[in-house]
């Protein structure tokens, strides 16, 4: 049978990212797959020779709408260290609850475009009507559903008050119980697992060798996640990352399922332990040594770091420190970013790096950006020879591709 | 499969999720990023919603005395009314009408008298 090329995307019926595949195929079997990129790209990272620093913030949160308090996190983060800014723990831990409700949302819509991927209609509605109840909470806490826009160079612009924070944990005992009845469906269905189980396998050691980041990388055996650096309030919340072994379709499904009933678990810990007290730093004229300095963010990058014994221990919950009165809202952060950061977080897809680079003026050097879809187009290619035609979309679909953030 | 058809069968005598929408609006929540409203008569022209601005949607000429805003690049972030010194810009939660022409907000207020002007 001769070899026919096929192009997949950058629009096709069941891909919600804009990513072109170039296919040959053979008999309807998969024999190469050839990516291009560059269909979405906007040039965001050049904007920094722009617009200032804090005006940053609002730009890389439209890097990618699902994740954009994460990408808001990372940056803030990193120009934190560079100006040796202080957050206040109540702002840590309000970025904490804002990023796993982040993540449950972005989970939640991509197992509704997971089931539609293989035609389980019922099942995507389903899903996004649990959905709807975080995007409803991000609103009512955060002023916006999608780009929410609460994080400053310094803290957060907006706080919870306690009924908020009532109100939250009521939702999401409701959300759990909804995703748990669904729980039996996208786990164990026949259909589902027909579709899935052994589709697309990416091996612990390939997984390793080409780099893949987030479920990818966990539903491959690998215990690494970028939450156990302990950035915004992770390293008082003992975290341990969600593990599957088989490296399928199924096992990526299975962690980004688990991790959702965790992201709950974790704004839960977090909503109960959030001490009182200020949510944004005052900085006045920060960083007075002028010598560049290189901090390498969230200390140590190395995959044996991450050894799955290892994790964070519960520390007790600390007494807050509740006659700190709430301070102004809005970070007022003077002087000007002067040295080079690299900083880590995980983004529902995987770990996402900034690197970001001052050389005291308004406008940063360099604000590179380092997406998990980046990373995890190579397994996809590796992944997709020897698979059916058919299955292209499933498997696709399991890396949770972000395009919109792969290009900026 | 008895999972679901018992999901099927609770969600046919549910209420349904979904609102019939320009009969029943759902309505915004307090705090609600919706529209951006300026009080000119505080505005005193220093600018600072100007510079803060990312998307750069505002102009403001402080010898004419006019508020500008772009309606249609505002990205409702909220910066400017975080910084607006005298708290003249604020948010409403209805969010904008649909148009069909590109809009922009311009306000036209009284500029503020150089000190030596306020004295003659
Ligand atoms: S920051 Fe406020 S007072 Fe200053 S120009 Fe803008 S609207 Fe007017
Ligand atoms: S809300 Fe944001 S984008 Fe809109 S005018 Fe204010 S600062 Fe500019």
């Amino acid at each position: 049978m001769a070899r026919t090329i096929l192009p997949f995307g950058p629009q096709h019926p069941v891909l919600p990212e804009p990513l072109h595949l170039k296919l040959t195929i053979e008999d309807e079997i998969v024999v190469e797959a050839l990516p291009t990129l560059g269909y979405v790209h906007r040039g965001l990272e050049k904007l920094c020779e722009v617009r200032d620093f804090n005006q940053m913030v609002q730009i890389v949160e439209r890097v990618c709408g699902i994740c954009s308090c994460l990408h808001a996190l990372c940056y803030c983060e990193g120009i934190e260290q560079i100006m040796g800014v202080e957050v206040p723990r109540r702002a840590k831990y309000l970025r904490t609850i804002w990023g796993e409700l982040h993540r449950v949302h972005s989970h939640l819509l991509w197992l509704g475009l997971f089931a539609d991927a293989f035609g389980f209609e019922s099942l995507f509605m389903q899903f996004w009507r649990v959905r709807e109840r975080i995007m409803d909470i991000m609103e009512a806490t955060c002023g916006n559903r999608v780009v929410v826009s609460v994080n400053v160079v310094g803290g957060v612009r907006r706080d919870l008050s306690p009924e908020q924070c009532q109100w939250i944990e009521q939702q999401l005992i409701i959300s759990e119980k909804e995703i748990r009845q669904l729980q039996t469906t996208i786990l164990n269905d026949y259909t589902v697992k027909k579709r899935c189980c052994g589709k697309g396998v990416l091996t612990k050691e390939q997984a390793y060798q080409l780099g893949a980041v987030g479920p990818m990388l966990r539903g491959s055996g690998w215990a690494q996640d970028a939450r156990q650096t302990g950035y915004a309030a992770f390293g008082e919340l003992g975290f341990e990352p969600i593990v599957e072994y088989d490296g399928d379709s199924y096992a990526r499904c299975a962690v980004r399922f688990r991790e959702t009933l965790q992201s709950f678990d974790i704004v839960r810990l977090a909503i109960a332990r959030m001490p009182a007290g200020e949510t944004a730093a005052n900085v006045e004229g920060a960083n007075e040594d002028d010598t560049p300095r290189i901090i390498s963010g969230n200390r140590g990058g190395i995959m044996q770091s991450y050894n799955r014994d290892k994790h964070h221990s519960i520390t007790a919950a600390p007494p807050p420190d509740l006659d700190i009165p709430a301070g102004s809202l809005a970070a007022k952060v003077k002087g000007k970013p002067d040295g080079e950061a690299v900083t880590r977080v995980e983004q529902p897809r995987g770990e996402l790096m900034y690197y970001l680079k001052g050389v005291g003026s308004k406008n940063m050097d360099r604000v590179r950006i380092r997406t998990p879809t980046f990373a995890n187009i190579p397994p996809l290619l590796a992944i997709l020879p020897g698979c059916e035609l058919a299955d292209v979309p499933v498997i696709v679909l399991s890396i949770d591709p972000c395009i919109s953030c792969t290009e900026r | 499969m008895f999972n679901m058809t018992k999901n099927v069968v609770a969600n046919l005598f549910a209420k349904s999720s979904t609102r019939l929408y320009p009969f029943a609006v759902r309505g915004h929540f307090e705090g609600f990023r919706g529209t951006l409203h300026i009080n000119i008569d505080e505005c005193i022209f220093c600018r600072t919603c100007q510079i803060k601005c990312p998307s750069q949607c505002i102009a403001v000429d402080n010898k004419a005395g006019t508020w500008t805003c772009e309606a249609m690049s505002c990205v409702y972030c909220g910066v400017c009314v975080d910084v607006c010194p005298t708290s003249c810009l604020s948010m409403s939660k209805e969010h904008r009408q649909v148009a069909t022409e590109k809009q922009t907000m311009a306000y036209q207020g009284v500029p503020k008298k150089k000190k030596k002007e306020a004295a003659e």
